[in-house]
């Protein structure tokens, strides 16, 4: 129908662009309506819901909400995935622009060092997710003792619950090969003009690297941001797999994304999980509105 | 930055004012440069060292302080084990069968769609296209319940269907990666082949895609590696333990066999990733411009 409303405002050599490129892009427009839109209208129904999965939803209205806010283990997991996206996130990013960085400072051996950092993060999380399980056992594994070398008594790491949050943001550091590469490659695009220009006037090194280095990469940083805390919010698989999906001990390693998961297929609380996940949803929003917010600020777009 | 001081001076001035103050504070900070290097490159390798060495354990060897490196004797023994405990040829074949019918989907679907928002003129494109990328910022966990029940309707859940379907439909990563590929290729290829009488899709299929392998074995390779590594999507759509994949495999072999048969897992896990390793020292060149070029215009 819409298309015939607006044929008269279309010249033919339009229309004919018109098909051709909807019929190109159709397997998107298929997935976009039954992947992404469908299910999302159908969770938001589900959240206001009753729905144990053999069972059709009743709907309850905003029952599922208030049982939330005084759900004690639904606000554990509200708070250890703020904890763990605090701390990982800006960790991750900090870590990766300074090894980005030693990179750019024409070493030798670039393609070696780069893939030393790079390979962790191409393995499979379920290995990254074992391995990390043995070094952290406080019996015989290998992290205590290389402290024990410098005369720190380890803590038991995943199995304290002081300690079991800093231990997942240790390993995430693991995998922060790939922000590295793009870091590299957005670091290898400055013109070199502009820092030698900078030295010229006498900024130090410190000051190439605040006033002009990490302002013209700043847009890759905030992707890097963006895409790294919308990560931190579904951070489900190393939990699951080194908690055996419980979140032990404790509750201290229970992210939201567990719970969920729990609710769902444990509890088999669609409409309960299905609420969760909006609650997730509209906070990871408006972490990205103000990230784009606030960048606006800071981040510079070359002019554009 | 101490190479940059460098190339500023040497562009300037030649090598023969260096002062030896300053060939010394220059030669320090390179030493600096690699001592970082080797304690930062430290953090990523010990892990496989001893994911290597625990492979090798007998159980004894496993909770023994300080901690051994080489076992004595290597147990081989362990990777039988894997194959013989846990089945893990069967996780690999599971796999495969999950990945390979994924790597050709996401190639042609993605190739597809990226060409009409690249190569193709029409009204509204650039709209649409930014919607592709809005949805890359819609976490998966809003809709995997709804989805659950969909498939778990049409009677899918304990089939491959659920995690190879979606991948014939593209992916926002994949189009756009695709996109920025097919808008570097010059416009005259394609005007050249209408004035022929050539249609849009011969030109994306005899033109276009040939001039893309490069940027199809980036999609193919990623895919295959999402495939891979995948962990959630098998873990809620496979109940049977015959259709388990390498990943939902090894992790369910650490509830079953637990901590005194670690070094089984551990030899599992090594012959997870090698898969892994092995891909990316053959294409070592196309993953590092891939990600390169997904992070460029993020």
């Amino acid at each position: 129908m819409k298309l015939h409303l607006k044929r008269p405002r279309l010249s033919h050599q339009d229309r004919h662009g018109l098909i051709t490129g909807l019929l190109f892009i159709s397997p998107w427009i298929v997935g976009f309506l039954v992947f992404r839109v469908v299910p999302f209208f159908m969770s938001l129904y589900f959240s206001f819901t009753f729905y144990p999965v053999l069972e059709s939803p009743t709907w309850i209205g905003l029952a599922n909400y208030r049982n939330l806010l005084t759900d004690g283990r639904f606000i554990s997991g509200l708070y250890n995935t703020a904890y763990y996206a605090l701390f990982a996130v800006p960790l991750g990013a900090c870590f990766g622009i300074l090894l980005a960085m030693l990179l750019n400072m024409k070493v030798k051996g670039l393609s070696i060092w780069r893939t030393i950092f790079y390979l962790p993060s191409i393995t499979p999380v379920v290995a990254t997710a074992l391995v990390w399980l043995w070094m952290f056992n406080p019996r015989g594994g290998i992290i205590n003792y290389v402290l024990s070398l410098v005369g720190i008594r380890g803590p038991g790491w995943l199995g304290s619950p002081e300690w079991a949050k800093p231990a997942l943001i240790l390993m995430s550091l693991w995998g922060v090969g790939t922000a590295v590469v793009i870091y590299l490659a957005a670091l290898q695009d400055v013109p070199r003009e502009l820092t030698e220009a900078a030295q010229l006037d006498g900024a130090n090194a410190g000051q190439q690297i605040w006033f002009v280095t990490l302002p013209m990469i700043s847009p890759v940083i905030l992707f890097t941001l963006i895409t790294g805390l919308i990560g931190a919010f579904q951070y489900f698989t190393e939990v699951h797999v080194m908690t055996g999906g419980t979140g032990s001990p404790a509750d201290s390693t229970l992210m939201m994304s567990i719970y969920l998961w729990q609710s769902a297929f444990q509890f088999f609380k669609m409409g309960y999980a299905s609420a969760q996940a909006w609650i997730m949803f509209v906070i990871v929003v408006i972490f990205t509105v103000i990230l784009f917010r606030v960048s606006g600020r800071v981040v510079y777009y070359g002019g554009r | 930055m101490a190479s940059q001081t460098s190339a500023v001076a040497l562009s300037q001035d030649g090598q023969h004012r260096h002062s030896a103050r300053y060939r010394v504070f220059h030669g320090t900070a390179e030493v600096a440069k690699y001592v970082a290097l080797v304690f930062f490159s430290a953090f990523f390798i010990l892990p496989w060292v001893w994911m290597v060495s625990t492979s090798l354990k007998n159980p004894q060897e496993l909770v023994v302080w300080p901690p051994i490196w080489i076992p004595n004797p290597i147990r081989w023994d362990n990777y039988v084990q894997a194959f013989a405990q846990a089945e893990f040829s069967v996780y690999v074949l599971n796999t495969l069968k999950i990945a390979i019918p994924s790597v050709i989907a996401a190639v042609l679907s993605n190739s597809l769609v990226a060409y009409g928002f690249a190569r193709v003129r029409w009204p509204g494109r650039d709209a649409v296209f930014a919607l592709v990328l809005a949805t890359l910022i819609l976490p998966g966990f809003v809709t995997f319940i709804p989805l659950y029940i969909i498939f778990h309707r049409l009677g899918w859940v304990n089939t491959y269907a659920p995690l190879v379907i979606p991948v014939f439909f593209a992916n926002p990563f994949f189009v756009f990666l695709l996109r920025q590929f097919f808008m570097g290729l010059p416009i005259e290829l394609s005007d050249a082949a209408k004035v022929d009488g050539a249609s849009e899709l011969a030109i994306f299929w005899r033109i276009i895609l040939p001039l893309a392998k490069p940027a199809l074995a980036v999609v193919a390779l990623f895919q295959f590696i999402g495939s891979w590594n995948d962990y959630f999507g098998p873990l809620i759509y496979l109940n049977d333990k015959a259709l388990y994949t390498v990943s939902l495999g090894i992790a369910n072999m650490r509830t079953t066999y637990g901590f005194m048969n670690f070094a089984w897992i551990m030899a599992a896990t090594v012959m997870s990733v090698v898969p892994i390793i092995v891909l990316f020292f053959f294409a070592q060149r196309l993953f590092i411009e891939g990600i390169a070029l997904t992070g460029l215009k993020g």
